[in-house]
């Protein structure tokens, strides 16, 4: 089944001189986990902002070609009825946070869909317990550490259900730790939910290899997108910019043109090849 | 004999009445240091940083700048030797085109005309100013604000210059264009200081690293001392980089030590090979 589907999508800003997205074709599967990289300005926001709508109801601009979820086609559908479909967490979760309390919150989404108040209760028990915060319920969101409202961001998404969950970079303002907190929980939301997943993110050290697809952008295009150990490992994806995981540039340093096995992502898929490799050199010699 | 150029004793700070921020901060900057100051969110590192240029004043104990007690000097007078380059370009610009931007704290120093022109054709020349001088600052993209925040300090020439989280929404190029803008004003003898989670980022490009931890000092050592110490790191809420946990993995496994700097992807692979040339020629003979 396919839960997004782009057919030769292009966008330029109102006032803007560039096409922001030129000629952009994709389809993403249900319960795919997908990362999108890419270096500054390359579209990746405004590649998101098409798949929930946000795009063209809310900016104004040149349109070209189509998006559709799950078969509704985006751009003469209302984004309060692609909100049960795709939702959406943004960089700042300040941003997102509108309420005085965590309850009330969560409660915003799922009471704008118009359901019952028992459901909507259910669906606050819910969306706190899966993501570990049912101790913030009654706190104010603005004063909560950044990683926390981050979780409640993610949590009042959740609660209306959408199918698809899009992040664009959720971690930017979230020091170290933090991150890793909130990108471990979308590896499990996607397990335990299904849900498909869209994320948008720098930080490839801590996400890459749990992810099963990268689409790499550039200047409004995509330029690549595949496996990640695929598509990373490539000269023009390194050469962008886009943060590739340290061990695995050490890993092509090292071993330059041969294929030895899968291309480490982690400091422990590096540590198992390095180790793989010094039997293997050992046992020859 | 390297200036101490800032010297901060048993500095402890609270807004009005609230809890102590910084709790007894003794610190030493020197000409052609280059520091990173990191620690989790709210340990108190951008209330450090406010004392260098005098924008804050010790509650208790002292913090000198080129010698001149802070609480006795006025802030303009300080901002000559400390300039602060702060994470959101909008706080820092105000003024109508970007040469009056850069031009502005020259003014206020009373240079001559003739400085003022010479210094500001130069320095947007070497920041890639020189087509936007005439534009309103504000209307430009992020990473031009930035420079235009850069250019705007760096035109008065301070001795210390403190960088506030200058990595945030920078994608890989950007930061080795960053780093190596560091590491040329180091090299001219300034002191550089960098508030910072981006492990990654001081691995690469900082000497020195200060943990900050709940208003305390909790340790101070080069970089690579600092970000192999996974306890220590666990503590203020950082993740180790990517091959410094990967040397950690190779040690335990292999029991092989790097040694060199192995923080940079350069001295890793350089490590690596070196050591397993040797371990397989070893068994060899």
């Amino acid at each position: 089944m396919k839960a997004i589907e782009v057919k030769n999508l292009s966008f330029k800003y109102r006032g803007a001189d560039e096409w922001a997205l030129k000629d952009i074709n994709l389809e993403i599967g249900e319960g795919e986990f997908v990362l999108i990289v890419g270096p500054t300005g390359c579209g990746k926001s405004t590649l998101c902002r098409c798949l929930n709508g946000l795009i063209p109801h809310f900016y104004e601009g040149e349109y070209v070609g189509d998006v559709y979820v799950y078969g509704i086609r985006v751009r003469e559908t209302p984004t309060h009825v692609l909100a049960r479909y795709v939702g959406m967490v943004f960089q700042e979760p300040e941003d997102q946070l509108i309420m005085t309390n965590v309850e009330r919150e969560v409660a915003f989404g799922p009471e704008n869909l118009g359901l019952p108040r028992e459901e909507v209760i259910r669906r606050i028990d819910w969306a706190l317990e899966v993501l570990g915060i049912k101790h913030l319920r009654e706190r104010a969101p603005y004063e909560l550490s950044g990683g926390e409202q981050q979780k409640v961001a993610i949590a009042s998404i959740l609660a209306m259900k959408p199918k698809i969950l899009i992040l664009d970079e959720p971690t930017s303002s979230l020091d170290p730790s933090s991150a890793k907190e909130v990108l471990d929980l979308l590896t499990e939301l996607r397990e335990e939910l299904k849900v498909t997943i869209v994320l948008v993110e720098h930080r490839l050290e801590l996400i890459a290899s749990r992810v099963d697809r990268v689409i790499v952008m550039d200047h409004g295009r995509v330029v690549d997108d595949g496996d990640p150990r695929e598509v990373l490992i490539k000269d023009h994806v390194v050469k962008l910019g886009v943060g590739v995981p340290k061990v695995l540039r050490a890993y092509k340093r090292l071993w330059p043109g041969k294929a030895l096995g899968r291309p480490p992502l982690t400091p422990g898929e590096f540590v198992r090849q390095v180790v793989n490799t010094y039997e293997e050199m050992r046992d020859k010699s | 004999m390297r200036r101490c150029v800032i010297k901060v004793k048993d500095l402890w700070f609270r807004y009005e009445e609230g809890p102590w921020v910084l709790k007894g901060i003794n610190l030493e900057i020197y000409e052609g240091d280059l520091l990173a100051i990191m620690g989790p969110n709210g340990a108190g590192k951008t209330t450090l940083i406010k004392h260098f240029n005098g924008l804050l004043k010790p509650v208790k104990g002292l913090v000198e700048v080129m010698g001149m007690d802070t609480r006795k000097v006025s802030v303009s007078k300080l901002a000559r030797y400390v300039g602060l380059v702060f994470q959101n370009p909008d706080h820092q610009i105000f003024a109508e085109t970007v040469e009056e931007e850069v031009a502005f704290a020259l003014k206020n120093f009373k240079f001559s005309a003739d400085e003022v022109k010479n210094r500001l054709n130069k320095i947007l020349k070497e920041m890639g100013l020189e087509k936007y001088r005439r534009r309103v600052p504000f209307n430009l993209s992020g990473g031009e604000k930035r420079r235009v925040a850069m250019a705007s300090v760096l035109v008065y020439d301070p001795v210390v210059v403190v960088f506030d989280e200058p990595t945030l929404g920078q994608d890989l190029k950007q930061k080795e264009r960053l780093g190596k803008f560091l590491w040329r004003l180091n090299d001219e003898g300034k002191a550089i200081v960098v508030v910072t989670h981006d492990v990654e980022f001081v691995a690469d490009y900082i000497d020195e690293v200060v943990l900050l931890s709940d208003g305390k000092i909790v340790a101070r050592g080069r970089a690579q001392e600092i970000l192999t110490d996974r306890d220590l790191l666990k503590k203020v809420r950082l993740l180790p980089p990517q091959l410094a946990e990967t040397a950690f993995l190779l040690e335990r496994t292999l029991n092989l030590k790097l040694e060199g700097n192995f923080l940079r992807i350069d001295g890793f692979v350089d490590c690596l090979r070196r050591w397993l040339n040797e371990n397989i020629d070893a068994k060899r003979s």
